[in-house]
């Protein structure tokens, strides 16, 4: 099929209908209002439901009501409607629901700016509701694979039924990139026997709630909860190698400054010095293994943490490498995109550091 | 001889960003002492206000939005300008219907002035990718401008991976488009970088240095390939 022009936002409402997404709640906010737009101009066409809801927190738990139903829904926003939606989440997660959130991540705290950003790191992997649960956590780079991972994202939802959220930071919602429509690889999916969608007189009704209020219940759920994220760990981690085999700088980053490291490390191989990427896909469950085999590559000699955050993936970063090379971190807060030539003065430094440290080694021990 | 206005509107993602600070500069390039107004209050990125430095090295006069960075930028008074007999004016207009509405408040005064308004088309674009599709978004941007387009842009591209075939092809799409519509085709514009062998009709070229690059394409270029 010819390749189109898509903008990032469209392509993922056009990815969520091509998933067989047939209702949306949202609430409008930069910059990723031509998801909402888009789905309220194509929803109808295949019979489904675009509702522009009175908040984000109706939004959501419309939400979390259609998937209570069994179909598949979809809510989207950006940071501090993503806030909003936090409660809704923790409820869809407690209630065990297939949900597909979009946040395209803008400047913060609180309203910031419509600009791009990716501080919204510790919200969307550590949970900003409350609970011991998880969101898988979809991090796309490019539009491709923003249509790619949002149709994926109904796929998963419905085996772990469990809310997945892809990430994405204002630039990919607005940006355009030419892109091929091609369906993720198929999957088994379980009935959806739990649905409310009518007993018909043939079963019991079915119950969707998030409260458990004899405490067994609710620590069976939460065992269950604990087994579901291990089998998503064990199963679903996503990342990508860029010129790693070799790399004795080796940058750390997802999104849109995966693409800026991409370019510096391109960069710095014409200059001479060996750099190379990990791109995390998979923020929730963060490739912790991958990166600390990759990290302790005899041939790297230190990690560039590369952030629009100021620190956000790092801590996950030093948990994965783990002390065995030395982690430096770059970021940008409020909306800035760093330039590639900012990341190859990091890169650069790490070096410099790595090798003034082996120099400062010998003195240290003549004075021992 | 262009001393008029040029006001440019289309789909989103058409390129009219592209083409109206290209045609700018080429008016600048011809001696002229071009206007360009951003008009652009329905997108928040990737808008002809980024290009102000480079525009004005170049002797582009620019007129942005109001409180460009919020989320609701308004039209800045100064436009007026724009709307003055003999001014080579560039209005860079938002997107689809939603963009062109502000035009409506002008359209008065812009009945009473030569001008043209250009609508880019491309073809590549899912919303726009035949020429009835096409049509349908040309109608509903003259209904919400107030206005009547006056000549068609092809402007066929996908960004960086697109080919003189995605051109060509956008050329026949168009050229059904102006025979449906009766509006002629203006231009046909392109990345400078395909510029050879277009085969398309002289007057009508129009190869454009791409500006509005990704932010890790632009820095790439300035520290030197």
């Amino acid at each position: 099929m010819a390749k189109e022009l898509w903008k990032g936002n469209e392509a993922v409402a056009e990815a969520a209908i091509r998933a067989g997404c047939r209702f949306f709640f949202g609430y409008p906010i930069t910059p990723q209002n031509e998801i909402p737009e888009y789905f309220s101009r194509h929803l109808p066409e295949h019979g489904g439901c675009f509702l522009q809801a009175e908040s984000e927190i109706a939004a959501i738990n419309m939400t979390y009501g259609a998937a209570g139903s069994g179909v598949r829904v979809m809510t989207s926003s950006s940071s501090p409607g993503i806030s909003l939606k936090q409660e809704g989440i923790t409820y869809i997660a407690g209630a065990e629901l297939p949900v597909v959130i979009v946040n395209m991540m803008r400047g913060g705290p609180g309203l910031g700016n419509i600009a791009p950003s990716q501080s919204d790191y510790f919200q969307a992997t550590r949970g900003g509701g409350n609970g011991d649960y998880r969101t898988v956590v979809l991090a796309p780079s490019t539009i491709q694979e923003a249509a790619d991972l949002t149709q994926e994202a109904f796929d998963i939802a419905d085996v772990y039924r469990i809310p997945v959220l892809v990430l994405a930071d204002g630039l990919i919602g607005q940006m355009m990139e030419a892109i091929e429509w091609r369906s993720p690889k198929p999957r088994s999916l379980p009935p959806k026997d739990w649905a409310t969608d009518g007993s018909r007189g043939k079963r019991g009704h079915n119950v969707v709630n998030s409260l458990y209020i004899e405490t067994e219940d609710c620590t069976a759920l939460n065992r269950k909860l604990q087994q579901k994220h291990e089998l998503i760990t064990k199963n679903e981690i996503r990342y990508e190698e860029f010129m790693t085999r070799d790399a004795e700088v080796l940058f750390v980053s997802y999104g849109t400054t995966a693409r800026v490291a991409h370019a510096a490390v391109l960069k710095l191989r014409k200059d001479g010095v060996k750099a190379g990427l990990f791109r995390p896909i998979t923020l929730w469950p963060f490739p912790e293994a991958a990166l600390r085999a990759c990290a302790q590559q005899t041939n790297v000699k230190a990690v560039v943490t590369a952030e629009m955050s100021m620190g956000q993936m790092l801590d996950d970063v030093k948990i994965a490498v783990n002390g065995a090379k030395p982690v430096r971190f770059v970021g940008t807060g409020g909306g800035t995109i760093p330039t590639p030539a900012e990341l190859m003065d990091e890169a650069q430094k790490a070096i410099e550091e790595v090798w003034n440290h082996g120099r400062r080694i010998p003195a240290l021990q003549r004075a021992n | 001889m262009e001393d008029h206005l040029h006001i440019i509107t289309g789909h989103y993602g058409s390129g009219k960003t592209e083409f109206a600070v290209n045609l700018a500069l080429s008016f600048a390039d011809a001696g002229l002492t071009p206007l360009l107004a951003d008009l652009d209050i329905v997108n928040p990125y990737f808008c002809s206000r980024e290009q102000k430095g480079r525009l004005t090295a170049r002797g582009v006069r620019v007129v942005l939005p109001c409180g460009g960075g919020a989320d609701v930028p308004a039209v800045n008074p100064e436009v007026s300008a724009l709307l003055e007999r003999g001014v080579c004016g560039v209005m860079d207009v938002g997107g689809d219907p939603a963009g062109a509405r502000v035009l409506g408040r002008f359209a008065q005064r812009i009945y009473g002035i030569e001008h043209e308004l250009l609508c880019v088309v491309n073809f590549s674009r899912p919303e726009t990718n035949t020429p009835e599709k096409a049509e349908d978004y040309l109608r509903q941007i003259e209904r919400s401008a107030r206005l009547s387009v006056t000549g068609l842009v092809n402007n066929t591209h996908l960004c960086g991976d697109t080919t003189r075939e995605d051109v060509r092809r956008g050329a026949r799409l168009a050229k059904a488009l102006s025979s449906a519509t009766g509006i002629p085709i203006q231009y046909h514009a392109f990345d400078a970088r395909l510029s050879s062998g277009m085969r398309l009709p002289q007057k009508t070229l129009f190869p454009m240095d791409i500006v509005m690059k990704k932010p890790w394409e632009t820095d790439i270029e300035q520290t030197g390939k």
